[in-house]
């Protein structure tokens, strides 16, 4: 693999940059793998990487039906954080925050993860007593977070409005500094090209038709619209198409897929310094480094696979950042798309061996995948590779709705009273 | 705007150099004075920013998005991609990244250039371009890698800061924006010939239709139009009495100045009609916008054509123009954009801007030909007018820096070789590159686009389900004005009966107009210089070439839309509408496939910017929400209370006196409570009626309570799960007759255990005979709590015997008060005498009033939310959502015994006997003492054993509840402790962040009156 | 937004109602002899089918009924809708 540098970039320069080499190969698939990876978004291209480079295992294979990076990887608001109140989640999320600070070294790929800090507003009592109690346990968990005041918010952010002249004004907030963004396309790129220089084969547009298992049970390959394709491991990390790829195996999951839609505004010059979150009002804004004003909204109510939702969710979201933010009533609405988003019913993620042997899943992470990318993706090829949980996912497998061991962090946040 | 058919030589001609003296749809009688960057210039009314720029020879409009490279306008609409400005009328109504080819001119209209410094003429931004080379696609992803810490610190605020285009406004946006719904069966988008039609055709069926267009004038390529004839008259003059015509329809709403944004799901189609922008001084009560959504039965897209740029060397500098917006400015604004020109052409749409301008006096140096032997109206009517024609040419590249001031011509082979390189002076060169069909909306509705390829263009294919659309004229791939008038009329007849109208007719338009032509060509033209050195651009505003497509090919990058993505291309504020296509014949020719082959990207979204404001609309401050206030709001108000939301309410926190704060005034309250009387206003309760024969056994079905014995006339303190075996939601019941029960709810949880009961009655107990009715708004209850209640409210009570005997702790009974119906509870939330007085709302404040005026006597004092909080505490009752979070069981915080050990079954039961709800680790409800007996604890702090463990720390639990207890003297507080309840007496640490730990003592959370002999004070 | 049939009141706008998940899933008359694994596939097992899906709506700010909707989840297109405790059409 090509060392990128700058140096590099001048060296190219000079040769009229007509000496760059693809960052994958587009090989045919084998006959057979030692695993094989149905997904090729940020989670299951790092899960190849990670397979590949700490446990050994480069016969492999990532499948995708469409293009690399080309589901909610591409297609979410890019918020990275850990400051999650369970410390198991903390600590699966943080696993992943600390990959993050250095992915740009280990990949040789900037990925551009930005900790501009992620500011959690609260604008009620209720919200107050819940933050504070996230602040403290992450401290006890050794995760940074902290309560400010709404003037501190406001010194942090200044484009914030914290007066009283907004139906729920803001009363304080919870910050997360080493919280941020990333470029979310570059992730899954710098993986790809990674993986692939390891060995790793990357077969886009390839779409798993079925799972085969043998007479055990266990699994023997999967079906593919360019052929039958042997392995002993199948690893699913296929987000929203979660469902429908178990089910070739005879799994239902405890997942639903809803539409989650995002928007961006033209890009203006920079004034949004961070990550600022608002789940009472439904307000999640930061600004890309292009500019552009980075809008997640909201779920649609059904459950759909069209990646796109209705004008009323957008509104929605669009009335809140209007009342925290009320100079960008002016601004303009560039693009707004949709994702599809898999849920469970604790609202965290399961990464899990399966009933099925040889079969592996990393799903329902809901709306907030892109943070948990690289850790995620380190801990499902550890489950891969070994058979087995890492102790840090361990809480998050499937067996958790049987034996009622919630790790709800939606419930403990959101709770009315 | 009226046509001015008559020439009008105003100042307008003189201060104008690049007027026309005549024609144009501009009214030259009326001169405008405008700034850009400061200086002033004039204009007429009709004139769009751009146009009134152009007509004093002003090119130079912008900066480009990477390389600031100096910009003119390309296009003459919404497809700009150069000439962005920010308009100003103060700091609050501030716009950045508009049009200058779309903001109408008004008088003392003030813009300014973008994403420049110093000037639009001197930018130091610039500098990238000389460093162009090192910056190919993608190159920030190969580099700014080291340090680490640099990326965030050096690198990427660099980088933000010469990003972005206009600036954010400063104030907050003091405008108005509203929405409204609209239903109609017919709506026609775009307001061309083709809209036009299709909106004739629909409205003759009397149906209702809608036609709406972006621009300030309905008539699209009509406007701008002075050759054709429709039905014997001039295209202006059919226009004018089309226009007439739709007006008498009483079943036809005409929209100008409004964009179909966006397509969504079964036929909900958003436009956005700006009302204000373009005048001078707007009419304050006007919205500036207004979103309309329409919910149509039907939709016919007249959406036109973009025209295509082509994609040769150094093809973006100022003065270099698509040909259908030269034609624009000349036939329709009375402006020419240059004096010599060159035009290179692959469509006869640049016979017609060559014609357009020669007859205006722009000197046409050639038109350069891409096709060998072209042919028809337009190269037969540019030959007759004897204008300079070479075909078999391409532009192998430009000159000029600020403006173009020449263009190579060379000769292409149809090997593709180029030779004979020629250098023809010029201030304007014209792109014609053939022509996009409009399909935004269409794609957005999930319908599929087919390629199409006689027209090299991706035209409407299947309708997606659950849509009903149809395009029409250039939308639809059929160009010329004949097909626009015809295959519109045709599908807004077709719309109207698909709609269910009759009626329709037909009707043939005669034209004598200009042969349609769909030539085009799509990739790098071809050229002789070093391909790896020159600029091509595809996507002007986000500087992305061929080169750097064909890069992205090089790396890998095949799938357009990795490619989109690596280069950026479309992915600017015009989003794709120049550079889509081009960009797909790049990367065809650069992979050796065709145009087909390579996909296309989706559209979403809106069709053009469109602001958040129109998205919010009326939604801020007090209309953000509804507000829900209870009838004793306004007299807590006028008693200086402090109020807090609670999902929608507005709930009294406490009531200061002069110079408390919240916990002094917490403490006078609770004192007051414990000590003489309070009152408190719990209308905010949520309230069910739960009514029929089977009331009972649908009680004992939803709570984990037993129901059936509890006698009318009594209550019960109830507990619901979730399905999962969750604390839900809980409340006091009171049962008012045998097949009667008086539910009440958390303030929160009304709703949602509304639905939750529904829910199971419905569809999993249909059999039930049992009726619901939401109670909440019904009743408003008045809390009156102390050692003195029954004494003050005894004189208002009629019908019901308040004696400790007839009436004693958790019974309820119904009588009047005051002399209006009430059902009285005695219950307690605070462990005194209590009484809860529910009684309509109509009437509360007369009873409140009532009992606070004899209450007097005994010092009653109004407490709010905070002293409920601490009194509760102070007696061990949990509060749902603050001891509870969604993940306790009924265990878990100590409410083992409300559970009806005889019921087989109820809702949650099943859950609870799995493992991981009785894991004897789990956490439980606990009283925490500060072993100092003084610190008040914050509300979830961490519980641990060894304050001074390394992190990650083994955590027991958490505070859930902290007060300072007024009535015992010290603080206290209620947490969740793992196996809190084989603790008891056991001390651990709460940690401080900081300042270390606080030692407390587990004790029972049952702080004050363990024996409960208060609630029977007498 | 989507239009909803409701089937006691007519197509109405999606605001009107609220998603109630897959239908079709009744809870058992008696739990308690269920295994965990069986009451845990009661609770949170769900087809999420792509394609054509049976699910409960219920027209809250209208008649207040439960009712079901056959829905397409790769196009949002309703074929059918009909009330809580009738079958689900058999053509769709």
């Amino acid at each position: 693999m090509e060392r990128f540098s700058g140096l590099s970039l001048l060296r190219h320069a000079l040769g009229g940059h007509q000496g760059w080499k693809p960052f994958w190969r587009e090989p045919e698939p084998k006959a057979e793998y030692d695993a094989v990876i149905v997904g090729g978004g940020g989670h299951g291209m790092g899960a190849a990487y990670y397979l590949a480079k700490e446990h050994g295992l480069r016969n492999i294979a990532v499948l995708d039906k469409g293009w690399l990076g080309g589901g909610n990887t591409g297609r979410n608001t890019t918020i990275i954080r850990s400051n999650y109140l369970f410390p198991e989640s903390a600590a699966l999320y943080d696993h992943a925050l600390k990959i993050w600070e250095t992915l740009s070294q280990d990949l040789n790929y900037n990925t551009m993860f930005s900790p501009r800090g992620v500011l959690m507003l609260a604008h009620t009592v209720h919200d107050v007593q819940v933050f504070k109690r996230h602040v403290f346990a992450n401290q006890a968990a050794g995760v940074d977070n902290e309560w400010l005041t709404a003037e501190e918010c406001k010194a942090y952010c200044p484009a914030l409005n914290i007066s009283q002249n907004i139906r729920y004004p803001v009363v304080g907030g919870a910050l997360q500094r080493r919280g941020g963004t990333a470029r979310h396309d570059a992730v899954v790129w710098g993986y790809a090209r990674a993986a692939d220089a390891m060995g790793v084969d990357i077969i886009q547009n390839c779409a798993v038709t079925g799972i085969r298992r043998d007479a055990s049970g266990a699994v023997e390959g999967v079906e593919t619209e360019r052929g039958f394709i042997r392995t002993k491991k199948v690893g699913v990390s296929a987000a929203g198409n979660t469902s429908v790829v178990m089910s070739m195996a005879g799994l239902r999951m405890p997942l639903e897929s809803f539409p989650l839609q995002a928007l961006v505004s033209e890009p203006v010059k920079p004034d949004f310094p961070c990550v600022v979150m608002s789940n009472t009002i439904h307000a999640y804004i930061s600004q890309s480094d292009k500019g552009e004003m980075v809008i997640g909204a909201g779920t649609d109510a059904y459950t759909s696979y069209t990646q796109r939702g209705g004008l009323h969710i957008a509104s929605h979201t669009l009335d809140a950042i209007c009342e925290l933010v009320p100079m960008y009533r002016r601004l303009r609405m560039l693009r707004n798309w949709g994702g599809i988003v898999d849920t469970t019913p604790d609202r965290s993620p399961i990464i899990s061996k399966t009933p099925v042997k040889g079969l592996y899943v990393n799903c329902g992470w809901g709306t907030g995948g892109f943070k948990a990318t690289p850790g995620s993706a380190n801990l499902f090829a550890h489950t891969i590779a070994k058979d087995e949980p890492h102790p840090i996912n361990a809480p998050f497998s499937l067996d958790r709705f049987v034996t009622g061991r919630f790790i709800d962090e939606a419930a403990a946040a959101a709770v009315a009273h | 705007m009226p046509d001015s058919l008559a020439p009008n030589l105003s100042v307008a001609a003189v201060n104008e150099p690049f007027r026309t003296r005549s024609g144009g749809r501009i009214d030259r009688a009326k001169p405008l004075s405008f700034s850009f960057d400061g200086q002033t210039y004039s204009g007429v009314a009709g004139d769009t920013l751009a146009s009134a720029l152009l007509a004093h020879g002003v090119h130079l409009m912008g900066r480009s998005f990477k390389y600031h490279r100096p910009r003119g306008v390309m296009t003459a609409g919404s497809d700009e991609p150069n000439a962005l400005v920010t308009v100003s009328r103060d700091a609050g109504r501030t716009a950045p990244n508009l049009r200058a080819t779309q903001v109408e001119l008004y008088e003392g209209l003030s813009a300014i250039s973008q994403n420049r410094f110093p000037s639009l003429q001197f930018d130091v931004g610039g500098i990238n371009d000389h460093f162009a080379a090192l910056l190919p696609a993608g190159f920030y992803y190969k580099t700014f890698m080291w340090p680490r810490s640099f990326w965030d610190r050096v690198y990427e605020p660099v980088i933000r800061a010469s990003a972005g285009l206009g600036k954010v406004p400063t104030a907050p946006d003091p405008d108005r924006y509203l929405q409204r719904n609209a239903h109609c069966e017919v709506l026609v988008i775009g307001a061309g010939p083709a809209g036009l039609t299709a909106a004739l055709a629909a409205a003759e069926s009397g149906l209702r239709v809608i036609l709406c267009d972006e621009q300030s004038e309905l008539g699209g390529s009509l406007l701008a139009d002075t050759t054709s004839m429709i039905a014997g008259k001039p295209a202006r003059v059919w226009l004018t009495e089309t226009l007439a015509e739709l007006a008498t329809f009483s079943n036809v709403t005409l929209l100008p100045r409004t964009t179909g944004f966006g397509y969504y799901p079964h036929n909900h189609v958003g436009l956005v009609e700006r009302v204000t922008d373009h005048l001078a001084s707007p009419d304050s009560a006007q919205p500036r916008e207004r979103m309309w959504q329409v919910r149509a039965k039907e939709v016919v897209l007249a959406t036109g054509a973009f025209e295509r740029p082509l994609t040769f060397p150094e093809n973006d500098r100022p003065g270099i123009m698509l040909a259908d917006a030269a034609t624009t400015f000349v036939n329709r604004y009375g402006v020419k954009p240059g004096k010599r020109a060159v035009i290179a052409a692959a469509n006869d749409s640049g016979y017609r801007a060559a014609l357009a301008l020669a007859e205006a006096g722009v000197e046409i140096a050639m038109i350069a030909d891409l096709r060998r032997n072209p042919s028809g109206s337009g190269y037969d009517a540019a030959r007759r007018a004897g204008l300079s024609i070479e075909t078999g040419k391409t532009i192998a590249g430009t000159s000029g820096k600020m403006r173009v001031d020449g263009a190579s011509i060379a000769s292409v082979g149809e090997d593709g070789k180029v030779w004979n390189t020629q250098d023809i002076g010029c201030d304007l060169l014209l792109m014609a590159g053939g022509w996009t069909p409009t399909l935004h909306l269409y794609s957005q509705s999930l319908s599929k686009l087919k390629w199409d390829d006689a027209i090299q263009a991706y035209v409407p294919g299947a309708v997606a389900a659950s849509q009903a659309l149809r395009a029409a004229g250039a939308a639809s791939g059929a160009y010329g004005l004949d097909a626009a008038l015809s295959t519109g009329f045709k599908a807004g007849a077709e719309a109207a009966v698909a709609a269910g109208g009759d009626g329709v007719t037909t009707r043939v338009f005669v034209t004598i107009s200009a042969e349609a032509d769909a030539s085009t060509f799509l990739g790098a033209m071809p050229h002789n210089r070093d391909a790896n050195r020159v600029r091509a651009f595809v996507d002007f505003q986000n500087d992305s070439t061929a080169k750097d497509l064909k890069l992205a090919v090089r790396e890998g990058f095949r799938s357009v839309e990795h490619a989109k993505r690596y280069t950026t291309t479309g992915m600017a504020t015009d989003q794709g509408k120049t550079s889509n296509m081009p960009m797909l014949g790049v990367m065809a020719q650069a992979q050796g496939k065709t145009i087909p082959e390579i996909g296309f990207t989706t559209f979403r979204p809106p069709f053009t910017p469109t602001t958040f404001g129109n998205f919010a609309g009326a939604a801020r401050g007090d209309l953000f929400d509804p507000i829900r206030r209870t009838a004793i709001h306004h007299w807590a108000e006028g008693q200086g209370a402090v109020f807090e939301d609670v999902g929608q309410w507005k709930r009294a926190r406490y009531f200061p006196r002069q110079g408390e704060d919240m916990h002094a005034a917490v403490a006078r309250e609770c004192k007051a409570v414990r000590s003489a009387l309070g009152i408190f206003d719990a209308s905010t309760l949520g309230k069910i009626e739960v009514v029929g024969p089977d009331a009972a056994e649908f009680m004992n079905r939803m709570y984990i309570n037993p129901w059936t014995k509890l006698g009318v006339g009594r209550c019960r303190y109830g507990v619901m799960l979730r399905e999962d075996g969750f604390v839900y939601d809980d409340g006091v019941v009171g049962r008012i007759a045998e097949d009667r029960f008086h539910v009440t709810t958390t303030t929160g949880g009304a709703a949602s255990v509304l639905n939750m009961m529904e829910d199971y009655l419905q569809t999993e107990w249909p059999g039930l005979n049992v009726w619901l009715t939401s109670a909440t708004e019904q009743w408003a209850v008045i809390a009156l709590q102390g050692p003195k209640a029954r004494e003050v409210l005894a004189p208002f009570v009629e019908g019901i015997d308040l004696s400790p005997a007839a009436f004693p702790h958790m019974a309820i009974a119904e009588g009047r008060i005051c002399g209006v119906k009430t059902r009285l509870f005695r219950v307690s939330f605070t462990g005194e005498l209590g009484f809860e007085i529910n009684v309509p709302p109509s009437a509360a404040r007369r009873v409140w009033e009532a009992l606070y005026a004899e209450g007097r006597k005994h010092s009653i004092t109004p407490y709010g939310t905070e002293t409920m909080h601490v009194l509760r505490a102070e007696k061990g009752f949990i509060i749902v959502g603050q001891e509870t979070d969604g993940t306790a069981t009924p265990d878990d915080v100590g409410l083992t015994w409300a559970i009806g050990k005889a019921k087989k079954d109820f809702v949650g039961k099943r859950s609870l006997a799995r493992p991981g709800m009785t894991d004897p680790k789990r956490k439980q409800l606990v009283g925490l003492l500060s072993v100092d007996n003084r610190t008040v604890l914050e509300e979830g702090a961490q519980i641990v054993a060894d304050p001074k463990q390394p992190k990650p720390m083994t955590v027991l639990g958490h505070v859930t509840s902290s007060y300072m207890s007024a009535a015992l003297g010290h603080p206290i507080a209620l947490a969740l402790v793992e196996a809190g309840r084989s603790r008891m007496g056991e001390t651990l640490q709460v940690l401080v962040p900081g300042k270390g730990s606080v030692a407390v003592k587990l004790v029972s959370p049952v702080f004050y009156d363990a024996e409960g002999a208060s609630l029977d004070a007498v | 937004m989507l239009i909803i049939p409701c089937p006691h009141c007519g197509p109405r706008p999606e605001l009107e109602f609220r998603y109630g998940g897959q239908a079709h899933i009744a809870r058992p008359v008696d739990p308690s002899p269920l295994s965990d694994e069986e009451w845990a596939s009661f609770l949170y097992s769900r087809d999420n089918e792509r394609g054509i899906h049976a699910e409960r709506w219920r027209h809250i700010h209208g008649c207040a009924r439960f009712f079901n909707v056959v829905r397409d989840t790769t196009t949002d297109q309703i074929l059918a809708s009909y009330k809580t405790g009738e079958f689900r059409p058999e053509a769709v």
